[in-house]
């Protein structure tokens, strides 16, 4: 191949192009939590979920021969394990977040355990947009295939801002994240809210497995994720729960993660280790730059984190004895 | 009535009427409402007035339908209705608005008005609900900014917002819990005269809950005065002055039942609490440059309404709050409330709610009566290694001498009644001989017979020489116990005078900040 035809423009033309690709999981994921926290809960445990989709997506489509009924399924499976997580969270003093770390390393042995079979065989993989079709130079091409999975998810992010803003569901799950008693007070059923919202914010999840196993990477094997999902979940953070601003972020860090091969594909081999690092960094970063003690962050959901003694049951006229509202420190 | 009727706007136009017939509520022991009956005349600016604890709020949660009462009819225009749900309630055009804030802040004005509405599209029309809210704006004597996140106003606005939501939700009757206690003077002001020019107009009738006479006098036309679950009159302002309210609202009370107290002069000042400020929790001044001296030998009473800065004085001088400026000094040395300090000056402090505040509940009743010396002789030799057996020890002779009823010294604290979970910290803190003892609402919520010892031992604690603080929202605690007394109104002293010469009448207005 020729390499020197593009030189060094083949750094960032590699990065926008695994932009695309790394940042599609994160997209998933991040838009998925966002709409879970913005109901008022945290799920901890959407890595897992991330590694189930993915073996249960690569098991399907091995089995069917069709990459996209594996999508189905692991939307299914994330629905699943966040209507889990949901429902374990109703109960009275339950901690999301630990529900969350629990449910996250059931997933991912769980999916160890079942996937063992699916790391051999080859299945079929999700297909391509080839956007680079004017080009007659490859890497350009290559950098312009833009998988199916990628525009959905920016599709996702811009119908959740929309429905968020603008119906009255989304209106109903950011009054559950803001104020229970408020919800409590206009007749909302706060507990099935968030149920519906976890499961959800689940299956999206789900669907960014799907891609992992079917796409990018395109195999299953155990250490496909290697903590993306986490990251995902810090990245909303940094995006202050707007599913727009997840999917920047998204970018931005598909953007870091493919530093390293870029750089390697122009023959710069020194720090490949270090460069790989630069995704975990920019989460570190990123959340010391954006999280004090002093102050708490601006559009976080009110009722993030606040654990509740009773079922959400009162009326408002008890919301002296509301827990006290945590800062991001608590909710990270 | 119904339970749920479809009814999305009031039954009825205009200002209504509401008669409350014979109100009783009982929580646990406590008798929280005495057949209570309070008749409110359509377009009334009708003012409920009373200590902490006389049972406005109840009476009027009640009514709203958060609380069940256990006997009580209401009549609305007349007619009776039946609440059981505040929902029943709002479809009946009434509303309440809180001292703090309901809006929910991280939403703006507008979707906070849109949303609270019963029956949501389920795609909204912004630009038609902020059509709509605009044109119903200019029919309200005040409006606030319709696109910022509620967060982003004042307070004065944010509670202008919760009323203009009522009317806009087509409420026709108020109630207002102190709804001017986070507001400056002049916003109150604003407030309140603009809602009695729609009472004036016969648009709505306000029920307010209130404790300043200056807004009884400027705005209400009508005062209900309740003390300790009971009704004691209802009357036209017209025909009340603050003597006479103060009267009503704290009654005529017997000045000296004292527990046999010593006659003594005051000793030197213990503590001087000099120009202190203090904000409270959302970064407002609680405390307002505040002096005071404490004498050994002297208990010192601090009356007031609950929220007038008592809670972030006594944190601040227990060390649970920094001070903002001013400095406190006991026995003539500057006091930061750290530990080594607290030792040497021996300085004791019975803060209200022990449990949460005096004690660490999972531990057992012998550990949490050595937290003052855990690391002295004898519990630990060196300052390193803990020893049950003398904290044992130690803990059965203060249970034995405080009668604290505990299974042992080795349950844990929390499963203890309220009043011996306050003695077991009573005992803690006065085993020390302390010179200078901090002790805020100590007798809140305990029987007859343990409020007599705990006020005991309080005063032996002065006749043996202690300085002591005595913060009370109960006035009687404070006559019956105080040397001194001051009253606290809006984080500043409003009010000081010898308790042998003090005039309850003055002590009732300055709580009302008269």
């Amino acid at each position: 191949m020729d390499q020197s035809g593009i030189g060094l423009w083949g750094v960032p033309l590699a990065m926008l192009a695994g932009a695309i690709r790394v940042s599609t999981p994160f997209i998933f994921v991040s838009v998925g939590e966002c709409l879970t926290e913005r109901s008022g809960r945290i799920n901890l445990g959407l890595e897992g979920t991330l590694v189930m989709g993915a073996m249960s997506a690569y098991g399907t489509a091995l089995a069917s021969g069709s990459p996209w009924l594996g999508v189905g399924v692991a939307a299914l499976v994330g629905l699943l394990l966040g209507a889990l997580h949901a429902g374990i969270c109703q109960l009275p003093r339950v901690n999301d977040i630990a529900t969350g770390i629990g449910l996250m390393l059931f997933a991912t042995g769980l999916a160890f355990f079942l996937g063992k079979p699916f790391i051999q065989p080859k299945a079929p993989n999700l297909g391509a947009i080839d956007l680079g079709w004017w080009s007659s130079i490859p890497q350009v091409r290559q950098a312009l295939q833009v998988n199916y999975l990628f525009v959905l998810g920016i599709a996702l992010a811009f119908a959740l801002a929309w429905a968020l803003k603008t119906t009255r569901w989304g209106l109903i799950v950011r009054l559950a994240g803001e104020s229970v008693d408020a919800a409590l007070a206009i007749g909302t059923h706060v507990g099935r809210v968030r149920m519906i919202a976890t499961a959800v914010g689940g299956s999206f999840a789900g669907i960014g497995g799907a891609f992992l196993s079917l796409y990018y990477p395109g195999s299953w094997n155990e250490g496909l994720s290697s903590g993306q999902g986490l990251m995902a979940v810090a990245l909303v953070i940094f995006a202050r729960w707007d599913p727009v601003r997840c999917l920047w972020a998204s970018l931005l860090f598909g953007a870091a993660g493919a530093i390293s091969p870029a750089l390697q594909s122009v023959g710069v081999t020194e720090g490949y280790y270090l460069f790989s690092a630069a995704p975990y960094v920019l989460t570190l970063v990123l959340m010391i730059a954006t999280c004090s003690p002093e102050r708490s962050l601006r559009g976080a959901p009110g009722e993030l984190g606040a654990v509740r003694q009773k079922e959400m049951r009162q009326w408002p006229g008890s919301m002296s004895t509301r827990a006290p509202i945590p800062g991001p420190g608590t909710a990270t | 009535m119904t339970a749920i009727g479809v009814a999305h706007f009031p039954p009825h136009e205009g200002a209504p009427s509401l008669e409350l017939l014979g109100f009783c509520k009982r929580f646990g022991s406590l008798m929280a409402l005495d057949d209570v009956s309070v008749k409110v005349k359509a377009g009334a600016f009708h003012a409920l007035l009373g200590e902490n604890g006389a049972g406005k709020s109840t009476l009027v949660k009640c009514a709203m339908g958060y609380y069940a009462a256990d006997q009580g009819q209401i009549l609305l225009n007349g007619r009776e209705v039946e609440i059981h749900r505040p929902r029943q309630a709002h479809e009946l055009g009434l509303g309440m608005v809180y001292q703090h804030f309901t809006l929910v802040p991280n939403m703006t004005v507008l979707e906070n008005f849109v949303l609270s509405r019963d029956q949501l599209p389920a795609v909204i029309d912004w630009s038609a609900e902020r059509r709509a809210l605009k044109t119903f704006f200019e029919t309200t004597p005040f409006t606030v900014p319709l696109d910022t996140p509620v967060a982003d106003l004042a307070a004065g606005q944010k509670q202008k917002g919760e009323i203009l939501r009522q009317l806009y939700l087509k409420r026709n009757l108020l109630i207002l819990d102190e709804p001017t206690s986070v507001l400056t003077p002049d916003e109150a002001d604003e407030v309140l005269s603009t809602l009695k020019e729609l009472t004036d107009a016969k648009q709505i009738t306000i029920i307010t809950i209130t404790h300043k006479f200056r807004e009884v006098n400027a705005f209400c036309d009508t005062v209900t005065v309740l003390r300790r679950g009971k009704l004691i009159d209802t009357k036209p302002t017209a025909e009340l002055d603050n003597d006479m309210m103060a009267e009503m609202m704290v009654g005529r009370r017997e000045n000296r039942t004292v527990v046999e107290r010593n006659v003594r002069e005051p000793g030197k000042p213990v503590l001087q609490v000099e120009g202190l400020c203090v904000a409270d929790n959302v970064g407002q001044r609680a405390v307002e440059q505040l002096t005071l001296d404490v004498r050994a030998g002297e208990i010192v009473g601090i009356a007031g309404v609950s929220g007038n800065g008592q809670r972030e004085l006594v944190e601040t001088l227990a060390g649970q709050r920094h001070a903002e400026s001013g400095r406190v000094l006991v026995h003539g040395e500057l006091y930061r409330a750290t530990r080594p300090e607290m030792i040497r000056h021996k300085i004791a402090c019975l803060p209200e709610e022990p449990l949460r505040n005096a004690c660490v509940a999972e531990m057992s009743v012998a550990e949490n009566m050595a937290l003052r010396s855990f690391d002295q002789p004898p519990a630990s030799p060196d300052g390193i290694r803990l020893r049950r057996s003398p904290m044992r020890a130690a803990a059965r002779k203060l249970i034995d001498a405080y009668r604290v009823k505990t299974p042992g010294p080795d349950a844990p604290i929390k499963g203890l009644s309220g009043g011996n979970v306050q003695r077991a910290v009573l005992a803690r803190e006065l085993s020390s001989e302390g010179d200078l003892l901090i002790v805020a609402n100590p007798c809140f919520g305990l029987d007859f017979a343990a409020v007599a010892e705990i006020r005991g031992r309080i005063v032996q604690a002065r006749n043996r020489g202690a300085a002591v603080l005595l913060v009370s929202e109960d006035l009687d605690e404070i006559l019956q116990l105080s040397d001194r007394i001051v009253v606290m109104f809006d984080g500043k002293l409003a009010f000081e005078a010898m308790a042998a010469q003090a005039e309850i009448g003055a002590i009732g207005r300055a709580m009302a900040g008269h």
